[in-house]
């Protein structure tokens, strides 16, 4: 979900900064008002995990490769604006060094993996989980299908963007100067491999995640509570 | 063992394990990822380059391409194995130290939370 250099085209480019700037700025006054120097440590393994989950590829045979992102499991521990903040980190560590998704493009998918990711994510465990107790099997599956369901409408968003291009950018014989696949091509294959595949990794990773920290320390699964006292 | 550690830990066999992410697709003769063609590629899939793909998509030289060491990019598997090995690390070490640099400046003690207005 990476979107490289040269598939955006500069107005999709400007907006994708456009969008993320005033979100990055309020994500950082609202973590600055609710994360805890205990929990600092956190966020800087929330953006290392979600860099190195990254990078495995999933194979689909004999056609594309995709991966988890990890950032509703950084939502569900230290809140979606503090995850916001950690994938960001890992996305434009991947772009400046390692060239994974472009440099014009880094506010675009900033904007699909970690902003609408986390977010949707965090809504839909918030919305399952209830008010069940941090230890029970209900989280579990909440954090798994908010992982997946995160996972497959930030992929709708980078089929849209994707898909607009042909429709703004093309030259006068109508060949496209920049993604060359339309609306329902883009969408249908970014959005149906994630429904697929790459939904039940992050589904999977995520559930993992939350099983393993209910055992060891169910306190870090109730940020909110825990900033009140 | 504290939590953390723990977490460090992970964060470490994963960065061992990484090259499952290269080794699996080439197995399975899975390709690019679903608009992540190179040049070549996309010649191949819709009969010509973009013009203004062609243009932007070499606009930045990263230090490592790909999570490969430069001009090594087609080097066999167990060569890449070490150098993805290599991105993972650097990569957890990048985003650990800026993830500790944003938190200490945004984090607060918590005997302040509540106060802030």
């Amino acid at each position: 979900m990476h979107i490289p250099d040269g598939y955006l085209g500069p107005a999709t480019c400007a907006a994708g900064f456009a969008v993320m700037a005033p979100l990055w700025a309020f994500a950082s006054r609202k973590v600055k008002k609710t994360l805890r120097a205990k929990q600092v440590p956190l966020l800087a393994i929330a953006a290392a995990f979600a860099f190195v989950i990254m990078l495995f590829n999933v194979p689909i045979p004999g056609g594309t490769t995709g991966h988890a992102v990890g950032g509703v499991l950084a939502a569900i521990l230290l809140g979606p604006w503090a995850a916001c903040i950690a994938v960001s980190v890992a996305l434009v560590i991947q772009a400046l060094l390692f060239g994974d998704g472009g440099i014009t493009a880094v506010g675009a998918n900033c904007f699909n993996m970690a902003f609408v990711l986390p977010f949707v994510g965090y809504g839909v465990y918030r919305l399952i989980s209830g008010s069940s107790p941090v230890t029970s099997v209900r989280r579990v599956v909440a954090a798994g299908i908010a992982g997946y369901i995160g996972l497959v409408v930030a992929s709708l968003c980078a089929g849209i963007e994707f898909g607009l291009q042909p429709i703004f950018h093309h030259t006068a014989s109508g060949q496209a100067l920049y993604c060359p696949y339309g609306l329902k091509i883009a969408i249908s294959a970014m959005v149906g491999e994630h429904l697929l595949v790459f939904g039940w990794v992050e589904l999977i990773a995520t559930a993992l995640v939350i099983k393993f920290l209910q055992k060891q320390e169910p306190a870090l699964l109730q940020p909110e509570t825990e900033v009140r006292i | 063992m504290k939590t953390t550690t723990k977490l460090w830990i992970g964060l470490g066999v994963l960065a061992l394990l990484s090259p499952v992410g290269i080794y699996l697709p080439d197995k399975l003769k899975a390709g690019s990822a679903w608009g992540e063609w190179g040049a070549d590629e996309m010649k191949n899939l819709v009969g010509y380059v973009p013009a203004g793909l062609e243009k932007i998509a070499s606009v930045w030289n990263a230090l490592m391409p790909d999570y490969a060491f430069k001009g090594m990019e087609n080097a066999g598997l167990g060569h890449l194995s070490i150098a993805y090995i290599v991105s993972a690390l650097v990569g957890i070490a990048l985003c650990v130290g800026s993830g500790l640099l944003i938190g200490k400046l945004l984090s607060r003690k918590s005997s302040t939370i509540g106060k802030e207005k």
